[in-house]
């Protein structure tokens, strides 16, 4: 028997293999079964070949970060990678196909199935990793009536002969896996939890472009580029419904432009771009400071410079977004670490661009995007959401002198005033000026602006107790790893202060970092610029940092191990 | 409708081409009877990129080689406004070339006017990518050693839905080009023969003079191949509208597009919380 509460299932298969359909079909029936589910993938970089794993964890309590551990690994393909091989250990499962001759592994325990033979009995290849699905059912003793109706709800497109194959593997697999179960004496036990089925099960791509629909995005144009081209797809899929315009604009700086242009003539635009593609944007993101235009910019974090790792996770860009296009004028940075974070910033997104009149950055990162968990259904009334366009009149100055920097924004055709934009610097109209004086009173007017958005800055979050004497920092994607580790290691010492902005940064933070005697700040880049910032802004020192940057998440076990080493 | 505007300082120097090309726009536009209101001006960088400051309306005067990306989004956007973009050939074919060739295929309903001077202005006598070959200046000292842009065959062999050339020597015929080119559904570039009386001392208003003849009265621009042939003529350079093609469809209207478009800019993220929340709701 299984004594353990969590259950961690890796699948491993060949780009092509089909093995994001199979996590997929696993998650969703178990969360319709009311287990807690949460699944993460890495892949390389390739159509087809090499070698890709998705982990799957399933557990009697909610969980939502990546682990080390692995209970079962299912290979569609023998080639390990090294990444993989080290994570398995002498308690783990290796279920592999019969096909595979010279598996090495020979201390571990190692398993046979007919994944091929069976497949090819049902009527090809194709469907041993359905069968693999199945074997996991199996194990976890699903009804077969459960998915069979998943089944035909995820193959609707495809013929009924199709569809009956589908459901011929899966039942294959379910015997595959109870005689697995039967035979090595296993059994699951991982409770069911009633609070699942109010739940939703959601990737972070769909949190993201969720939020977007819920904040009034009625325009994206960006260039495909992974990891950040699923927002633009999901928005794309969408468009109809939420009439969107969508267009996938010839390069990053088309899209920028195009995005500001929409600002322009009323829409809420957006963009979604990732590291290089960003580069692109930045004189765009500086034409946005100077012409106060409201832009959203989702911006996708992967592994640098240059192409580095396409497919992988990091979040080395915060500095590329605080520091992007030339000359001076503020921003707004988000970066959420959790499903519900990401739906409400990005909603939000949308109004303090509005509201401002900057451009407003939601920071994600591949492992962030591309995890599945469980949370709670998303708020429609959360966040109310508001225009800030205003009726122009007869003698309309775009770029109004305010107290607080702010000018009213108008568009053109709406009310009796004209509306005029220069990336010049330019007079309360908008029209170029050289006047010195004059310039100093749009700068000094642009970066008050930024006085106003300090006092709406997401506070960070404190998690654990709050005499703590160790306080772990992170920021994003970090969030579920690091409360996880906490939970584990236990120690009234040692809280977690979580932030999902990082810029403008919350005036009193400073109050949390000089309670504690050691400080540790987790960031998924090799510099620490989470870091830097803080010091930059703070003048405190953090004192110690615990980073990655191999193009892999944190894993709990891992994080645990340096964040005990330090305390 | 008034276009003019009173006591402004205009940045271009005596005599130069923008003059005239502002005249017969702001002309055209009096005569088409569009509302300043109604109309946004787009623009890069550039000495003819200032033109939106010296006539009364709209503008969006964005980054050098830039103002086709955002005139686009902005038509999409509010399909009621009427866009023309305005920049130099610096601007347009140079820094914004890979703009010009995607903003014809997408075929929004825009009007592009490219003051072509075959020199860059405001960086002081560069040569530009319209440059003639062998064109001496500070920096191609040796005179210009690439093919000149042809931005009019570049066009008709994407089958742009309109190309004209105009001469801004003459503004009578300028204007009647720009307002074909206005009225005109689709995208519709006009590229104008401009002297810089600072740096190009080569292509004067004489030059252009010598050197350029109108299409005649029989020719009919509505065949592909044959406006190649027109646009290619070395010798002598055509003036006029060379190809018309009526049968696109817009940027706006295709299939994708049109039913958002025909929206209110602020109707189109309204009213979607129900259908949202069944989206959420789905999850589960």
């Amino acid at each position: 028997m299984l004594k353990n509460n969590d259950i961690s299932i890796v699948i491993l298969g060949e780009a092509g293999q089909g093995i994001e359909t199979v996590t997929d079909i696993i998650i969703k029936v178990l969360k319709t079964t009311e287990y807690n589910v949460f699944s993460c993938k890495e892949y390389m970089s390739r159509i087809r070949g090499g070698s890709n794993s998705s982990t799957i964890r399933v557990s009697s309590t909610e969980v939502s970060s990546y682990i080390d551990k692995i209970d079962f690994l299912i290979m569609l393909s023998p080639n390990l990678t090294e990444h993989l091989e080290k994570r398995i250990n002498e308690e783990t499962f290796i279920l592999y196909d019969e096909t595979f001759k010279n598996l090495s592994l020979n201390k571990f325990k190692k398993h046979s199935l007919p994944l091929t033979s069976k497949a090819q009995e049902i009527g090809g290849k194709i469907f041993s990793n359905i069968i693999a699905a199945g074997v996991i059912f199996g194990i976890f003793e699903i009804e077969i009536s459960f998915i069979e109706e998943f089944i035909k709800k995820s193959f609707s497109d495809k013929s009924p002969d199709i569809i009956q194959k589908n459901i011929q593997a899966v039942k294959t697999g379910i015997e595959i896996g109870k005689n697995f179960t039967n035979n090595n004496g296993l059994s699951v036990n991982i409770k069911k939890d009633e609070l699942v089925k109010e739940k939703i099960l959601t990737t972070g791509n769909e949190a993201v472009a969720l939020g977007c629909i819920a904040g009034g995005c009625d325009f994206i144009a960006s260039y495909p580029m992974s990891p950040s081209t699923e927002v633009l797809t999901y928005l794309s899929q969408k468009s109809d419904e939420f009439n969107i315009i969508v267009e996938q604009s010839e390069d990053e700086i088309a899209a920028i432009n195009m995005g500001l242009g929409a600002w322009f003539a009323g829409s809420r635009a957006m963009i979604s771009t990732s590291g290089g593609g960003f580069a692109l944007m930045t004189e765009g993101v500086s034409l946005c400071g100077m012409v106060e235009s409201p832009m959203v910019i989702h911006l996708a974090q992967r592994p640098g410079p240059a192409t580095g790792l396409p497919t992988r996770t990091e979040q080395a860009d915060l500095n590329l977004a605080l520091y992007s296009g030339h000359g001076e004028f503020p921003r707004i940075i988000l970066a959420p670490g959790t499903p519900e974070d990401a739906f409400y910033l990005a909603q939000n997104t949308f109004n303090l661009a509005d509201k401002f009149q900057v451009p407003v950055f939601l920071l994600t990162d591949q492992y962030m995007l591309e995890s599945s968990s469980l949370c709670s259904a998303f708020n429609l009334n959360q966040t109310e959401n508001k225009d800030s366009i205003i009726k122009t009149d007869n003698d309309y100055k775009r770029y109004k002198l305010t107290d607080d920097g702010i000018s009213p924004r108008g568009i053109p055709n709406y009310g009796e005033g004209l509306v005029k934009l220069d990336s010049d610097e330019h007079d309360e109209e908008g029209h170029i000026t050289e006047d010195l004086d004059l310039r100093v009173k749009m700068v000094d007017k642009r970066l008050k602006k930024l006085e106003s958005m300090k006092k709406e800055v997401y506070k960070p979050e404190l998690f654990g107790d709050e005499n703590y004497k160790t306080l772990l920092i992170g920021w994003g994607s970090t969030y579920s790893a690091i409360k996880e580790a906490l939970k584990v290691i236990n120690n009234s010492d040692v809280a977690f202060l979580y932030f999902k902005q990082v810029y403008p940064l919350p005036e009193n933070i400073l109050m949390y970092l000089e309670k504690a005697k050691n400080t540790i700040c987790i960031e998924n880049n090799a510099t620490g610029q989470f870091a830097s910032l803080i010091r930059q802004e703070t003048g405190f020192n953090i004192h110690h940092k615990i980073l990655k940057y191999n193009g892999l998440p944190f894993s709990v076990e891992e994080l645990t191990n340096k964040i005990n080493a330090l305390i | 409708m008034d276009y003019d505007k009173k006591n402004i300082d205009i940045a271009w120097c005596p005599g130069c081409g923008d003059f005239m090309t502002l005249k017969a726009l702001k002309e055209a536009l009096t005569e088409l009877d569009i509302s300043p209101n109604n109309l946004v001006m787009v623009s890069g960088i550039g000495q003819s990129s200032k033109t939106p400051h010296y006539l009364n309306c709209n503008f969006f005067n964005g980054l050098h080689g830039r103002p086709l990306p955002p005139a686009t989004a902005i038509r999409v956007c509010n399909p009621e406004l009427k866009v023309i973009a305005i920049g130099g050939d610096g601007d347009i074919y140079g820094e914004g070339g890979n703009h010009f060739i995607h903003a014809i295929r997408r075929n929004p309903n825009i009007t592009v006017i490219v003051n072509n001077n075959m020199v860059y202005g405001l960086t002081k006598g560069q040569a530009s990518p319209t440059s003639q070959k062998d064109y001496k200046t500070h920096v191609q000292t040796h005179g210009a050693i690439n093919e000149p842009f042809n931005p009019l065959s570049i066009a008709i062999a994407q089958d742009a839905s309109f190309v004209a050339r105009a001469f801004c020597g003459d503004t009578e015929q300028t204007k009647e080009i720009f307002k074909k080119a206005i009225t005109h559904k689709g995208f519709a570039l006009t590229d104008v023969f401009q002297p810089c009386v600072t740096f190009n001392k080569v292509n004067t208003y004489p030059w252009f003079k010598q050197n350029t003849y109108y299409l005649e009265d029989s020719y009919l621009p509505n065949n592909r191949i044959k406006a190649f042939e027109r646009s290619i003529e070395a010798e002598k350079l055509p003036l006029g509208i060379f190809y018309i093609n009526s049968n696109k469809t817009t940027f706006e209207e295709t299939e994708a597009n049109s039913e958002k478009s025909k929206l209110h800019v602020f109707e189109r993220r309204q009213k979607r919380k129900e259908k949202l929340e069944n989206t959420i709701q789905n999850l589960k």
